[in-house]
């Protein structure tokens, strides 16, 4: 169901990146998405094909192919994230500095991770293979909060949580694409891991063509729609289109924290962060509690793009609509009652469905929207690395939150782990409800 | 840039990249047909039976360029690089004992590859199948030929992350009777039952009685070696970095891999071996980092994978830490020598 979606998607993303490179929005209504949106989906969506035909085949490279362990790899992972994390820091802060880099800062993100394709086939054993895959997370982690400064900057308050649904629709279809056209390759080829790695690497091409040469950059192609972007603290002048503007230091970008509507979400999605259970252990648990069959195990992070993907785009309006907070905390409502399905006892067939919907929904309502309320509360001068703080306190969130659910899981077991999971949800829940009255004084909230 | 010239552009580069792509895929096609022919001056193979009740004989999965690759095949135990005999029978891993074959394949599918474990007889037919949750890895038959283990890498899927876990079965070739995973078997750490969500095992190897195993068990960072009781259903904590154990054929020691400090952390195996009754660790004279699961040949020699031009060669060692690795065999991977 996913694949007919997301060929739908494709062509009409294909078009809206030619249509970008006009003026933006002449007499468009005021409903559409921004062409820049568009442009950067298809970006999304060619980039994620091509990382994720990587993605799918390495751990089968590895292991038939190169006759490695991928075990080794493995403990490695947790390093490359941490870095990560720090390494997308430093790419909101580098966008922001200079005014309107954002473009070059993402650009060169999707560089480093398109070059990293054809090194994988020079490099045959773990350190190396390590090193290019450590250098192309350095790009992710340098393109995210760019893109989604931008993202935000080219979209209007009114509709942003719908930019953000499409961008993330687009994003997920090339992540569900990725492994088919991955395993087509390997399909009609004998070991062509090379092959594969080639392709993906033309394909990240493209997508950093795309973005060159249909994403508007400088401060010129953003300054129309970030003036109307007035939040309610003056502390930093909305600057943007003057590109004598003082460079936003690391110090500035620091104390954005001492804003109280950031600090605000910021403090929620860490909260929350905390209470969500990572994606492994969610199928690990499903598996464990509602008996999925192990040849199902691959398909499952499938069902919950899938219901990311199809999702995405209604959530985002409805996040426009009735107000990103309300959704945001909907979404962990959701959460919250997929860890139910999983305690109750009662095991029918669509358990395990209805879980993984629950748990797209999740990100639907959450992933874009988060990027879309935290937008609101950050001057567009330091979009960028505001974005870069609430994405990276998150993700150390979930990291900690990680760690001890596995802890939790040796000590009690899953069920009870998932219990004070769901526990701990419920709580953060409630307490980033009290906030909202705190954090509602932007105007631009709810329309 | 006008909207035309970056269109224009646009499509330019789409073209050239489209003829790359295609020439990459087309080319690892034709690959397939090369691959086919044997090359010159590696070892001779021709098709004939295989049997895997033949003492003097070494099985082996076949990496050797020509149309018996991935075949399993069978040499003269006393000449490993002679010609080959090719069985028509393809294995990612293999493993045989007493007449019991387990035969590790990938199955193609249109969307992905899913792999099965295979019990052979020892005219390799085929007596049941299984399936394997993921990328299979080591295999191995108890001596008696009854029960039969194998070890697969799961996960590396997109939204998982790229960690991996590891699933060991194991399954009574008698009965049929399959334990899809030993983590359903109670683990004994330190004297008391325990349990975490991140136990992963890998690399069983069975004693003689039927009874008794060894495997790696990995918890919190750190693999130990465990012992197992297929009856009773539990394994037990014996010591800490041990890896792919294998037990001699006499019973009394297990070689195995060790994380070695100061070696590169994607490197960091040397061969060591564990006297059980002495708890005496002896390194072994191989230098290099080895990542298999190696074959006691007799009581003093061993036999273990590394990578080479085609994948994999067999090199052997003796199992007291004197002498010096020496290359038995070339484009040859997951060795049995059946008794």
């Amino acid at each position: 169901m996913y694949l007919a979606d997301s060929r739908a998607g494709a062509p009409e993303a294909a078009a809206a990146s030619a249509e970008s490179a006009a003026p933006p929005r002449a007499g468009r209504r005021l409903a559409a998405v921004a062409p820049t949106v568009l442009a950067l989906g298809t970006v999304s969506l060619i980039t994620d094909v091509s990382s994720e035909m990587v993605t799918a085949v390495l751990p089968l490279y590895l292991v038939a192919g190169l006759g490695l362990s991928p075990l080794g790899f493995g403990l490695l992972d947790g390093v490359y994230n941490g870095f990560s994390a720090l390494v997308r820091l430093v790419g909101g802060h580098l966008a922001d500095r200079g005014g309107g880099r954002h473009k070059w800062v993402a650009g060169a993100g999707y560089a480093l991770s398109a070059a990293c394709k054809p090194l994988l086939l020079v490099a045959r054993t773990l350190t190396p293979i390590g090193l290019v895959l450590a250098a192309d997370r350095t790009g992710k982690g340098l393109r995210t909060a760019p893109r989604d400064a931008l993202i935000s900057l080219s979209s209007t308050p009114e509709t942003r949580g719908r930019a953000f649904g499409v961008h993330r629709a687009m994003d997920t279809a090339g992540a569900l694409l990725g492994p088919l056209a991955a395993f087509l390759i390997l399909r009609a080829t004998v070991d062509g891991y090379d092959a594969v790695f080639m392709v993906s690497f033309c394909v990240a091409v493209v997508g950093v063509l795309v973005l060159v040469l249909f994403v508007p950059g400088g401060p010129a192609a953003r300054a129309p729609r970030t003036t109307t972007d007035g939040t309610t603290t003056p502390a930093a002048p909305t600057a943007s289109t003057t590109p004598a503007a003082p460079r936003p230091t690391l110090r500035v970008a620091l104390a954005l924290l001492r804003r109280p509507e950031l600090r605000g979400i910021a403090l929620c999605a860490l909260l929350l962060g905390l209470a969500t259970v990572s994606d492994s252990f969610m199928f690990l648990l499903l598996q464990h509690r509602l008996g999925v069959p192990d040849r199902w195990f691959a398909l499952l992070p499938v069902g919950t793009a899938g219901a990311f993907l199809l999702l995405a785009v209604p959530l985002g309006r409805l996040a426009d609509r009735a107000g990103r907070w309300r959704v945001f905390l909907a979404g962990h409502g959701a959460l919250l009652l997929a860890y139910a399905l999983m305690l109750t006892s009662w095991h029918g067939t669509a358990l395990p469905f209805a879980v993984l919907f629950l748990h797209g929904g999740f990100y639907a309502a959450t992933d874009g929207v988060l990027m879309a309320a935290a937008s609101d509360s950050v001057p567009a001068e330091l979009r960028s690395s505001g974005l870069a703080l609430v994405q990276t306190g998150q993700a150390l969130a979930r990291f900690v939150c990680s760690l001890g659910f596995g802890a939790a899981w040796t000590a009690w077991g899953d069920r009870t782990a998932l219990t004070g999971s769901a526990v701990a949800l419920a709580l953060c829940a409630l307490f980033a409800l009290s906030l909202r009255p705190a954090r509602r004084t932007p105007p631009e909230g709810t329309v | 840039m006008t909207l035309r010239t970056r269109i224009l552009v646009l499509v330019c580069a789409l073209v050239v990249l489209a003829g790359v792509a295609t020439a990459s895929v087309l080319h690892a096609s034709a690959r397939a047909e090369r691959r086919n022919q044997a090359r010159p001056g590696g070892p001779r193979i021709t098709a004939g039976p295989v049997s895997l009740t033949d003492s003097r004989r070494l099985v082996f999965r076949n990496m050797a360029w020509g149309p018996h690759r991935d075949e399993l095949t069978s040499v003269a135990a006393s000449d490993p690089s002679g010609p080959r005999t090719a069985a028509r029978v393809k294995c990612l891993r293999f493993y045989a004992a007493s007449g019991t074959g387990v035969c590790l394949q990938a199955v193609h599918g249109a969307m992905r590859d899913t792999y099965r474990a295979v019990i052979l007889d020892a005219g390799l037919r085929v007596r049941a199948r299984y399936e394997v949750p993921g990328i299979p890895s080591r295999a191995r038959v108890s001596p008696s030929g009854r029960y039969a283990a194998w070890t697969a890498f799961v996960g590396g899927d997109s939204y998982a992350g790229t960690n991996f876990s590891t699933r060991a079965a194991i399954v009574d070739t008698r009965t049929g009777r399959l334990t899809p995973s030993l983590e359903e078997y109670r683990v004994v750490k330190d004297g008391r039952t325990y349990h975490a969500a991140d136990v992963n095992f890998w690399g069983v190897t069975f004693a003689a009685d039927d009874r008794t195993f060894y495997a790696t068990m990995a918890t919190h960072g750190t693999t130990h070696l465990v012992r197992g009781d297929l009856t009773a259903r539990t394994v037990t904590t014996l010591r800490a970095n041990v890896e792919c154990p294998s037990l001699s054929p006499d019973g009394t020691r297990i070689a195995f891999k060790k994380r070695v400090k100061g070696l590169p952390k994607d490197a960091p195996w040397h061969l060591y071996v564990l006297d059980l009754r002495t708890g005496r660790e002896t390194p072994l004279a191989e230098p290099r980092s080895v990542d298999d699961q190696v074959v006691w040949r007799d009581d003093r020699t061993l036999v273990y994978a590394l990578p080479g031009d085609y994948g994999a060669d067999l090199w052997t060692l003796p199992a007291d830490g004197t002498g010096a690795p020496r290359r038995v065999s070339t484009a040859a991977v997951s060795p049995a020598y059946v008794r």
